[in-house]
């Protein structure tokens, strides 16, 4: 399974992907992270088959919220990712798919932001959805410890 | 949309252009009333995050300014503090940082070349769009992109955020054996970039040139990265510490972004036509090649046509790699000694999208008292606005979805970063700009 955190820590809620893949990275487990930009992305998870991206989002839902989607259903790129680029997440998962590499298993772990300005402190609503995730994927990669995980994801 | 007494040009939030602005044309009957590109992203507080710091922290705090180009940012903070340090490099880390440099062009260039600016030629609504149809050329792009990633990678030590690079040259530096492991790659790549070059020559650009004043650096020996004077077609031949007294930022107030003239004359273009323009006779023979294949010939007024002259750059930047690795001898020692001190030190460098200039005071502790940067599109941005009042006078009897895709158009051909062009301004932010600065994309 290859595990990806996106985000800008300097973003305030967007640093919420990466946040969840040093916490992972503290606990053991091998995750990588990245701006959240559509090539880089796709050139991340080429040849791999299961697939988890961590990624703030905006969707007008309240702060803290946490979705979980099938890559085969992403959500549309306007109203999810709230990277600074032109081509984020959303973009990715569809040329991914007009290309024919997109991972037969994808999901993407979307946390509701509030905040992306420059140098703001991460709200306290998306911390602890950092840690809800973090808590989900560690049971998904560690079955054992499943049955201790809250699985209730909203906030 | 058709208002009373004439018809607005507005697109909210442009699309494909890093960060996010909006633009508005007002016409009336025939004439281009106004013109404005908005910026409504957070002000930069960079310049305000480095006082106080060490100057060894401002590569790697400058760094984090643009997701894009943070070489750019890593290559003027270094070369500006060296500057104020009165410290020289060794030839090889020079020559490493050349590399650097071609890295990220070849990542930034082909990002836009394919991703963000073909689709407009080939009449997509993006690359997704155009993917369906294009798909080798797209597969293309990717692999293209991460030959430059992986540059970016080797010498920035990790894959985002580089922190490889130090005052006075790498914390590390890598092995001859390292960067031979590049050069199956980038003589793909250099194949793939001439291939790249005659695909977009034989797109149809709009008949639109303009006399611009092309602002670029110019070395006596080199295509610009790190070094050279600054120079203009119109006379300008200064050094880097001299900037300030050339060209003036000013404040507007539909922009968080400062706007940069020169001093009595006004707007000026600064990327890679202004580059190509100032220095053909400096790129290698390849890359001149194949410019005069696709019909480019110095001075290239048209600004659509920047896609070929960015084909070109990323042509120069893969031979350009090749040769770096080729003569590359490891330093001695990653990096000379840096002293703290006093001093104030200027330094202009060629980021993909033009001339990015930093200024660093220093006191006797090496802390940054002042800091002063100037990103490229913020420099673009005045030239921005007076070709849009140009070219939307050409559009006024076009039907206004048309119209406002061509404008926009227009707008994407400078490759505008605007998540690196807005600053901190010491002014009360209107409400508007304060409400709308969040990101909603």
């Amino acid at each position: 399974m290859l595990i990806i955190g996106c985000g800008n820590r300097d973003r305030g809620d967007d640093a919420a992907g990466m946040l969840v893949a040093e916490r992972l990275r503290q606990l053991g487990m091998d995750v990588e992270i990245r701006r959240g930009e559509a090539a880089e992305l796709i050139a991340a998870w080429s040849g791999a088959d299961d697939v988890i991206v961590v990624d703030a989002v905006m969707t007008g839902a309240p702060p803290g919220s946490v979705f979980l989607w099938d890559g085969q259903h992403p959500p549309a790129s306007h109203s999810s990712t709230a990277s600074t680029h032109g081509l984020g997440l959303a973009e990715a998962i569809e040329l991914a798919r007009v290309l024919g590499c997109l991972p037969i298993k994808l999901r993407v772990y979307g946390i509701e932001g509030q905040r992306f300005e420059i140098g703001v402190e991460v709200s306290p609503e998306v911390k602890s959805a950092v840690e809800r995730v973090v808590r989900r994927i560690e049971a998904e990669v560690k079955p054992c410890s499943l049955n201790q995980v809250p699985m209730n994801l909203r906030a | 949309m058709s208002g009373r007494g004439g018809r607005t040009i507005r697109v909210d939030t442009l699309a494909r252009v890093e960060g996010e602005g909006a633009l508005y044309i007002k016409m009336a009957g025939e004439r281009v009333a106004e013109v404005k590109l908005k910026i409504y992203e957070p002000p930069r507080l960079f310049e305000a995050f480095l006082r106080g710091r060490h100057f060894s922290e401002a590569p790697d705090i400058t760094a984090r300014i643009c997701g894009i180009c943070p070489i750019a940012y890593q290559m003027s903070a270094v070369h500006a503090i060296e500057r104020a340090l009165g410290i020289r490099v060794d030839p090889a880390v020079r020559l490493l940082r050349r590399l650097f440099y071609c890295g990220e062009w070849i990542e930034s260039h082909c990002l836009h070349v394919y991703m963000l600016h073909a689709p407009d030629f080939l009449g997509y609504p993006d690359v997704i769009a155009m993917a369906q149809d294009h798909r080798a050329v797209v597969e293309k792009a990717l692999r293209l992109k991460k030959i430059g990633n992986r540059i970016m990678q080797l010498l920035g030590g990790r894959e985002i955020h580089p922190i490889s690079v130090a005052v006075g040259g790498f914390y590390k530096t890598p092995t001859k054996h390292q960067l031979r492991d590049l050069v199956d790659d980038l003589e793909w790549a250099l194949e793939a970039s001439l291939a790249t070059v005659r695909w977009t020559a034989g797109f149809q650009f709009p008949d639109f040139e303009q006399d611009y004043e092309f602002v670029a650096l110019r070395h006596p020996d080199e295509y610009p990265f790190n070094e050279g004077r600054l120079v203009s077609n119109r006379n300008l031949d200064i050094d880097a510490a001299e900037y300030e007294d050339h060209f003036v930022e000013l404040q507007v107030k539909h922009s968080n972004a400062l706007h940069s003239v020169v001093r009595g004359r006004g707007s000026y273009l600064v990327g890679p036509l202004a580059r190509f323009n100032l220095n053909f006779d400096k790129l290698p023979e390849v890359a001149r090649n194949a410019a005069a294949e696709a019909g480019l010939r110095p001075p290239v007024k048209n600004l659509f046509r920047s896609i070929v002259v960015r084909a070109v750059e990323l042509v120069f930047a893969c031979a350009e790699a090749l040769r770096v690795i080729r003569e590359y001898e490891p330093p001695a020692a990653p990096r000379v000694e840096a002293p703290n001190r006093t001093g104030v030190g200027q330094a202009i460098t060629e980021a993909p999208r033009g001339i990015l200039y930093h200024r660093y005071a220093l006191d006797e502790q090496g802390l940054i008292v002042t800091a002063k940067i100037v990103p490229p599109t913020s420099q673009n941005l005045r030239r921005i606005e007076d070709d849009l009042r140009e070219y939307a006078a050409q559009l006024v009897a076009w039907p206004i979805e048309e119209a406002t895709w061509k404008c926009e158009q227009a707008v994407r051909s400078y490759d505008p970063c605007i998540s690196c062009a807005t600053h901190f301004l010491k002014v009360v932010m209107e409400r508007e700009d304060t409400r709308l600065g969040t990101e909603a994309c």
